[in-house]
């Protein structure tokens, strides 16, 4: 009896938050799947036209110029990313002074809203840049970055300054885990900072190296505040992420079925890339 | 790679570089929004000769300022506090249960939900959630609440591993039922993590763009950022008053991380690391 009453008090714990989330969030997305194969644009009768949205895509110079620009911008960016933050972790981590300034310092952004640090960032390569370029006679940089084929460099830019931060965290703890011994063992073995890093230090925080890789790729091939803070997708369609392309092309340009098309395969491809990156890292990492 | 025995120059330095990056826009956004137009044409970086505080009380009527802070602050209260009140419970649930087979199926349908990028539900999602009425901060709290259960779940049930079972057992074994074993044992044993998760849910829905973005129909119930964005031309091209705003929107976070920095850090770290 009071094992029944047991379970039955873990099922009311569990089961009406699973049936919310079941109608919050996999119902609209099975709905989206649905929607996919449909030719609806939001209002009246819709038909039933198979595989012709994902035969339309493959066609569509928008979507895939969505595509190459978003991988191009969450690779650099990743990459990026995770060299500026093991590299800020590694000075934190090293004998230094100040070290609680510097740690509030460089954790600072992650408190920030990414489409107002955006918004500023956009100020800073519209107006001041050029301004200074102009000043200083320098004209590769007096016009506006965001205004040209190098927008994305500047978008890649506001992602680092902000994105650096969680990194550097996670990175930082990994640090920490690693025992003052090992250092000491590898100073009198004579090995070289270089070495020792790549040798000991790189291998034993591998876990928190694929928990970045995966995050962050994740969240940039997701981007979104920083184009539309930036620059708004252009110059013309340049900068348009896909996610950004879903929003303004499903909700404004009344292409509902069609963008749940490019959102399954964007799913399709996203959950494709986690499986690598966790196959490719995983059994390269190393106890001690 | 850095030296280890004394104070390290070279790190000292590259820190030193790499604040002032982070720094200057920061400093620039300050400078900007304390001058007027004219001032502003001569110079971005300089002091200003006279400081315009007009540009905030400006910035304040413009984006009804209180309002809108009551208005993120509204979302951001009731998603944290649910979040960490519903989500412990499931996690509990499921971690003591994880050798029945319904509880170990539920933890690996929220965890594969984590792989389910946004933009898939988002066209659906705004339809239905328009249908039931809820496309405003009620909505706005409800999917904080709902699209947080996979990490948060994930980090709880790793957390509760090493929770002993001794105290729940003993409070059995005197007759508590497992409601009062949750709320009066567990749930304060698990103070470290509902702080990680509390704060994790408070920075994203504090900061969020797109859901607020295609949640909120009615202006009267923006948030922060969604402002900045509903009020570009606006400010056209008065950039002190954008400035302004923007720094008024980012300032009750700044300030919550200087009074906490350490504990927000702490925290974090610990929910990654998990």
């Amino acid at each position: 009896m009071k094992s029944l009453r047991n379970s039955f008090a873990f099922i009311l714990m569990t089961v009406p938050m699973a049936l919310l989330f079941f109608y919050f969030h996999t119902w609209p997305a099975l709905h989206g799947i649905f929607l996919s194969f449909t030719d609806w644009n939001g209002f009246g009768p819709y038909h039933f036209i198979g595989l012709q949205n994902y035969m339309d895509l493959l066609h569509d110079k928008q979507i895939r110029h969505a595509y190459v620009f978003t991988f191009e911008f969450a690779i650099v960016t990743t990459i990026l990313v995770n060299i500026v933050s093991l590299l800020i972790a590694l000075a934190l981590n090293a004998k230094i002074k100040l070290s609680r300034t510097f740690r509030a310092v460089f954790f600072l952004p992650y408190v920030l809203s990414t489409l107002i640090v955006s918004f500023i960032f956009n100020y800073l390569f519209s107006n001041l840049i050029p301004n200074i370029a102009q000043a200083l006679h320098l004209p590769a940089l007096a016009q506006n970055i965001l205004g040209t084929q190098w927008a994305w460099v500047g978008i890649v830019i506001v992602s680092v300054w902000q994105g650096a931060s969680f990194n550097t965290l996670l990175y930082l703890a990994g640090l920490q885990t690693i025992p003052e011994d090992v250092y000491e063992a590898s100073n009198i073995d004579g090995a070289s900072a270089w070495v020792t890093f790549w040798r000991i230090t790189f291998p034993l925080i591998m876990p928190f190296f694929t928990i970045n890789m995966v995050l962050a790729a994740k969240s940039y091939l997701q981007v979104f505040d920083q184009v539309v803070g930036m620059t708004n997708g252009g110059p013309g369609t340049a900068t348009q992420s896909n996610t950004f392309v879903i929003y303004t092309n499903g909700f404004g340009g009344g292409e509902l079925a069609y963008q749940s098309a490019n959102a399954v395969v964007f799913l399709i491809i996203l959950v494709c890339v986690a499986l690598i990156q966790v196959r490719l890292t995983r059994g390269r990492e190393v106890q001690f | 790679m850095f030296g280890r025995t004394k104070t390290n120059w070279v790190a000292m330095i590259f820190l030193s570089i790499g604040s002032l990056c982070i720094l200057f826009p920061i400093y620039m956004a300050i400078m900007v929004s304390l001058k007027n137009p004219q001032e502003l044409a001569q110079s971005v970086l300089g002091f200003p000769t006279q400081i315009h505080w007009g540009n905030f009380q400006q910035a304040m009527a413009v984006t009804h300022y209180f309002h809108t802070f009551l208005n993120s602050l509204f979302i951001t209260f009731f998603a944290v506090v649910l979040t960490v009140l519903t989500h412990s419970m499931v996690a509990y649930a499921i971690a003591r249960n994880m050798q029945k087979r319904f509880f170990r199926y539920l933890y690996n349908y929220f965890f594969a939900a984590m792989f389910v990028p946004f933009p898939i539900l988002m066209l659906p999602l705004v339809r239905q959630m328009s249908h039931l009425g809820l496309a405003d901060r009620v909505g706005l709290i409800i999917l904080y609440i709902i699209y947080g259960i996979s990490q948060n779940v994930f980090l709880y049930v790793g957390y509760l591993k090493s929770v002993p079972l001794e105290l729940e057992e003993a409070a059995l074994v005197d007759g508590a039922n497992r409601w009062r074993i949750f709320w009066s044992v567990v749930f304060p044993l698990m103070a470290p993590m509902n702080a990680t998760v509390a704060i994790l849910t408070g920075l994203w829905a504090w900061n969020d763009f797109l859901l607020p973005l295609v949640m909120l129909s009615n202006p009267n119930q923006y948030t922060l950022p969604l402002v900045q964005y509903a009020f570009q031309s606006q400010y056209s091209t008065n950039y002190s008053l954008a400035f302004a705003s923007y720094l008024l929107a980012l300032l009750p976070m700044v300030i919550v991380y200087i009074f906490c920095q350490k504990w927000i850090v702490n925290n974090v770290t610990k929910g990654a690391i998990k």
